[in-house]
């Protein structure tokens, strides 16, 4: 998908820089008018673009390096565990179907609690680990249970409290208030994460989303006797 | 009164969290300043790794903005995104968001670098990039790891929590900067 957006740019950003190299259809008029100026803006503008790429991207090593040594303090010190403590009785509602003693509540909530920070690069591991916890009380295997739809939904608009690296990027392209964001994005992803849990809870009820019944379980799966906890 | 409260947390965040998270690691006996050395290192990987991303879509842009292909689809789909207040130059970003997040990071940093960061297109990007995700990466990693084909509900429920987004960030926005 990505593939035909980034070529598609290109092929029709060259094809109309051609026609305007034969037709000038400024105010709305169509004239033959045979330059090369299009095509040779059209270089010049290529080549001053990706020398602000890399720019940029030096530009962001301060900010990176800034936000990085920060977030290896709180994971070091364990900073998770506090916020982990803080969501643990919203995550109880959240996530009914798993036991709160069950390793999966757990690594949830480690999971959502690292999302909530910006750790991107320790979050994902989190997040794999409690698909695998989830998965061992998911009665059909192929399956995504409603826990697993509701961490899904809540990581795919997950709150975020500092984006790091779109402030860096503002940094870098010297704005006069680069963290001015901040506000804002908590306020639109909490809305956005509200959206997807009261979505979540609807769509589950609906018939063409419905968890199968535990009947067809014994012909679909032999895995049944593996799982524990509270169950449809 | 609501745009102080959000400029209060925006102006906040940051030197609440520089000195918060030091002292809570000092307390918790560690030696806060080489740890911090320690993860500010890996800053300077996250930067050049995504200098290709940037190169690849700043290209892309520059050639589908400088012939003027932007413009006519900025124009044609006016309409729809004049209804939300949505400028045509961020349309780009949403189409690219849910798919690559190194791909709308490099179209936000050229929305950026182009209108400037203290632009309302600039703020818009921004706060859009900040407020939702990579969906279907998402999606297809952790289902993926766990080898679960049948996702329900998730995309339909995890792609309106990001149109929510979306429209969230260009509404609030509009209110705050507009």
């Amino acid at each position: 998908m990505i593939n035909i957006i980034w070529l598609g740019m290109i092929v029709i950003g060259v094809s109309v820089a051609s026609i305007d190299c034969l037709i000038d259809f400024t105010n709305g008029t169509l004239t033959w008018n045979p330059s090369l100026v299009p095509l040779v803006d059209l270089t010049t503008g290529v080549f001053e673009s990706v020398k602000f790429a890399v720019t940029l991207a030096i530009g962001l090593v301060g900010i990176m390096s800034l936000w990085l040594g920060l977030m290896k303090i709180a994971e070091k010190s364990g900073l998770i565990q506090i916020i982990a403590r803080a969501v643990k009785p919203v995550m109880i509602r959240l996530f009914p179907d798993i036991p709160v003693e069950h390793p999966a509540m757990g690594s949830l909530i480690m999971a959502i609690a690292a999302g909530m920070l910006g750790l991107g690069n320790s979050a994902t591991p989190l997040a794999l680990k409690a698909m695998q916890e989830m998965q061992k009380l998911n009665k059909f295997k192929e399956t995504a249970s409603n826990a697993m739809c509701m961490f899904m939904a809540m990581s795919t608009s997950s709150v975020t409290i500092i984006p790091a690296t779109i402030i860096g990027i503002r940094a870098a392209a010297n704005s006069s208030n680069a963290s001015e964001i901040i506000g804002p994005v908590i306020l639109a992803t909490g809305i956005s994460t509200t959206v997807a849990i009261i979505m979540t809870k609807l769509l589950e009820k609906l018939p063409r989303y419905r968890y199968p019944e535990q009947a067809d379980a014994q012909e679909q799966d032999g895995s049944v006797e593996l799982t524990t906890g509270k169950e449809e | 009164m609501f745009q102080s409260i959000l400029n209060a947390i925006s102006a906040l965040a940051i030197p609440l969290i520089i000195v918060l998270i030091p002292i809570y690691g000092y307390r918790k006996g560690l030696k806060v300043y080489e740890v911090f050395v320690v993860g500010a290192k890996e800053g300077f990987d996250v930067a050049l790794r995504i200098i290709p991303y940037l190169v690849a879509i700043f290209a892309a842009i520059s050639v589908f903005r400088t012939s003027g292909a932007m413009n006519v689809l900025t124009w044609a789909l006016s309409p729809v995104t004049g209804l939300i207040g949505m400028p045509g130059e961020v349309l780009p970003l949403a189409f690219m968001r849910p798919l690559s997040g190194s791909g709308a990071l490099g179209i936000v940093s050229e929305l950026v670098q182009t209108h400037g960061p203290d632009s309302t297109i600039g703020r818009m990007a921004s706060i859009m990039m900040g407020s939702t995700e990579t969906t279907f990466y998402v999606l297809a990693v952790y289902f993926g790891s766990v080898s679960v084909t049948n996702s329900r509900h998730a995309v339909p429920a995890a792609l309106t929590a990001d149109l929510v987004g979306m429209i969230s960030a260009v509404v609030i926005t509009n209110i705050i900067f507009g």
